[in-house]
């Protein structure tokens, strides 16, 4: 175009010289822009590292766990004097007595009671428990001897795990010189190892850091994310479907739309409040249950629901709707067998994606009385019971050391349920996605 | 593809069978002793807990961890197997609260003191050895602190050094970490440091009885121009902090410092030393007690709550080698124990 006025180009080769002679700015525009979206994503990469990396290297150690053997003598004078062998005399018998003659034997040259009660020390007062369990399953073996591996004390744990100094003066520490002398002998000699962890996947909480475990937590979240699912997704869908197919446009769905959207940017304690005030004070439901838990999360993730599967509704396309209904299906018939099912992978992923939100929520479960020190693992939805996140903040405000590794722990099993959960939803999207 | 509908439709149904059963079981009679309140005292009342249910006798007790406020406030809500039996709380009950229950039915209360926690300031191994006077502590935390030109007006807080409070105290950058407004602990920290600090100077002391309000006021609000950091509810956090940084000061409870020897030392505060022994005799100026309040009517009511109380004041636990010393819980005096447990046993009603 050889346009004459106000500076514009008149021949081709003028264009190409304007062009060139901007064209480097524009490539510098386009390098810095990619540096500046660059930089972001390696910031963002190198926050994940670092929390990764942190929480990997507080928390890996868990899987490791100091335990001690030692040969019992199970002793018929300690546990069942009178010779009943009724299970109930078996319980009540004083079996950390076993572990501290067994102690005494390995030790003979410990004296006085100062020093003794150290050397008893050296081993978790979940001992007894074990042997109890053993005992019990098993009478036949009061009598006799049995070389049996037990829990070592969590001050051994981090002295084993190198988490308490060796250098430090004596009375700075938790393990006096003694107790570190006895330690490297039993290690000396194999009795004393670190092994696979299981009790922090098979115990509850405790408040000895050798026996807390995350179970009951996981349980828990098990059973309160089971209560969101079965509520939020057939409300969340149907409201969804409703809104997006049925309803007519007018000022009252508009209200209602505008309400939806507002309620998911809601934080998320109003609903722990909101629940304590419904389901606890006026329904009366039990404090702490999962059941109570599972309802406040389900009002928690039912904007979210609503919203994405309103989306998912939302891109099928107007045609498959017009296919159906010019074949003569009724419009309940075209949304259950066409738009549903289609729509059905990005239902599935919102609704996901909300679950994951649950499960990583501890605040609104402050109301409700799920912050809690549950050592039982729940069997039901009313049990007193409490949730990962929750566990995770409990132990962080623990003094005991060996807790710091634990919520590490706890924080990594977190992590990996929220990773598996997202998978999912990415898994589900790939395979059922269809594009038109 | 008609399979959606029906996955739809048996979760709608499920939910509903899950639902069922609530409202005709919640009303039940509990079977465990539920416990809520101050977070300082949960680590004990946990352990306790804990050890009560390993004997088998009765279920574990539930230890709900609310804050002292808070718990109390769910404690007097009422009477019956809704509502907690005890409640853990880093400092007495008020006369407002003790007179909320009472009109909420809770109309006898046993309290029942459990020990001391001394309320420590700490600083790094690496750091220098700070000796502090709660003067000291105050002059160099207050938002408003006396001219010292003119010792009864009102000056915003000009210290920025520690040696220009004092000149025995080390040439080192005023900073302390600490819990927020929120904490039970925050609020000992003004009662045993700032107030007494306060007093120090006789108008300020003489105005505590004049217009309490003010005097609080002026005594409470600590600086905020970076010299004191609210650091948040998790003292573990406050140690690693101050572990990092050798000149900080980091104000948390004694089992914190007692479980990281290794790597901190606590100041002295008025030239004592915290250890078990100081804060028990009462001889560590900031020790603050802490109590368990337990509700009578539920006595009898709730299976294994006399049980679990006469547990908490037992030699095993309260004792002076009992498993709570060993979490960090300071005993108290062997005459005071003794007239704690008389109180359990004679269920001697509280009174504010």
């Amino acid at each position: 175009m050889n346009s004459t006025s106000n500076g514009v180009p008149r021949t081709a080769a003028e264009t190409q010289v304007r062009v060139r002679a901007g064209l480097a700015r524009r490539y510098r525009a386009e390098r810095r822009f990619r540096a500046y979206g660059l930089a972001a994503v390696a910031l963002g990469i190198s926050f994940v590292v670092f929390l990764f990396g942190t929480v990997l290297s507080q928390g890996l150690s868990v899987l490791r766990q100091g335990y001690v053997q030692l040969d019992i003598i199970y002793d018929p004078e300690v546990i069942d004097p009178a010779g009943t062998r009724l299970p109930d005399d078996l319980a009540v018998a004083d079996y950390q007595a076993l572990v501290r003659a067994a102690l005494r034997e390995r030790f003979p040259d410990v004296e006085g009671r100062p020093a003794l009660r150290e050397l008893y020390g050296l081993v978790s007062s979940a001992a007894s428990v074990e042997l109890q369990k053993r005992v019990t399953a098993d009478p036949g073996l009061i009598g006799q001897r049995q070389r049996v591996t037990l829990l070592a004390d969590d001050t051994v744990d981090m002295l084993l795990k190198g988490k308490v100094s060796r250098s430090a003066p004596e009375d700075e520490r938790r393990l006096s010189d003694a107790q570190v002398a006895w330690v490297d002998a039993l290690r000396a000699d194999g009795a004393l190892q670190l092994r696979f962890n299981r009790a922090f996947f098979t115990n509850g909480d405790s408040r000895d850091p050798e026996q807390a475990g995350v179970r009951g937590a996981v349980v828990g979240s098990f059973l309160t994310l089971l209560i969101t699912l079965l509520l939020s997704f057939p409300i969340g869908v149907g409201a969804a479907v409703y809104l997006e197919e049925f309803a007519p446009r007018n000022r009252i769905t508009d209200i209602i739309e505008v309400n939806i959207n507002n309620l998911a940017a809601v934080p998320s304690i109003v609903f722990g409040l909101l629940g304590l005030a419904m389901f606890i004070s006026f329904f009366g439901m039990p404090r702490s249950a999962p059941l109570v838990g599972g309802l406040v999360l389900t009002l928690l993730t039912l904007p979210t629901v609503i919203i994405a599967s309103r989306a998912a509704l939302k891109a099928v396309p107007p045609s498959i709707r017009e296919a159906a209904l010019g074949m003569g299906a009724s419009r309940w018939q075209t949304v259950v067998h066409h738009v549903l099912p289609l729509a059905m992978p990005g239902v599935l992923t919102g609704a996901i994606i909300g679950m994951a939100r649950a499960l990583g929520e501890s605040a609104p479960l402050l109301m409700i009385g799920m912050v809690a020190f549950i050592v039982e693992v729940p069997a039901g939805a009313l049990d007193p019971s409490t949730v990962l996140p929750v566990q995770v903040f409990l132990w962080s405000d623990l003094p005991e050391r060996g807790f710091v590794e634990r919520t590490s722990g706890a924080i990594i099993v977190l992590l990996l349920f929220l990773i598996v959960m997202n998978a999912t939803a990415v898994v589900l999207r790939n395979k059922f996605e269809k594009r038109w | 593809m008609s399979r959606t509908p029906r996955i739809l439709a048996l979760t709608a149904a499920a939910a509903i069978v899950a639902a069922l059963p609530v409202t005709a079981s919640a009303q039940a009679a509990r079977d465990f002793v539920n416990v809520v309140g101050s977070s300082t005292v949960y680590p004990f009342t946990t352990t306790v807990a804990e050890k009560f249910g390993r004997q088998g006798r009765f279920k574990t007790p539930k230890v709900e961890s609310t804050g002292t406020g808070g718990g109390i406030k769910l404690f007097c809500n009422g009477v019956g197997p809704q509502h907690p039996d005890v409640v853990n709380a880093s400092r007495r009950m008020n006369a407002s609260e003790f007179d909320s229950c009472r009109k909420n039915g809770v109309r006898d209360i046993i309290e029942v003191r459990v020990g001391y926690d001394g309320l420590t300031l700490s600083e790094s191994k690496r750091g220098p050895v700070m000796n502090l006077t709660r003067k000291q502590v105050y002059l160099a935390l207050a938002k408003q602190v006396p001219d010292p030109a003119n010792p009864t007006t009102l000056i915003p807080n000009p210290y920025t050094m520690w040696n220009q409070i004092d000149k025995s105290l080390p040439a080192t950058k005023i900073e302390v970490l600490g819990p927020p407004p929120t904490s039970g602990t925050r609020d000992s920290f003004n009662e045993l440091y700032m107030e007494a600090g306060c007093r120090t100077f006789p108008w300020l002391n003489t105005l505590r009885g004049q217009d309490e309000k003010r005097f609080k006021r002026l005594c409470h609000t600590l600086r905020e121009d970076g010299a004191f950091v609210e650091a948040g509810e998790n003292d573990n956090l406050i140690v690693q902090k101050i572990e990092a940084n050798r000149n900080a000061v980091g104000i948390f409870g004694f089992s914190f410092l007692e479980e990281n020897m290794d790597k901190l030392r606590g100041s002295k505060i008025d030239g004592v030393e915290p250890t078990y022994e100081t804060i028990s005799s009462g001889k560590y100026p900031a020790s603050r007690p802490l109590f368990i309040y337990v509700k009578k009517a539920h006595i009898g009511v709730i299976p294994g709550l006399q049980e679990f109380v006469n547990e908490y004041v037992s030699d095993r636990a309260l004792g002076e080698e009992g498993y709570l010393t060993d979490r960090g819980l300071v005993p108290q005096p062997k005459s005071d124990l003794a007239r704690t447990r008389a109180d359990v046993k004679s269920l001697k009603n509280f009174a504010p």
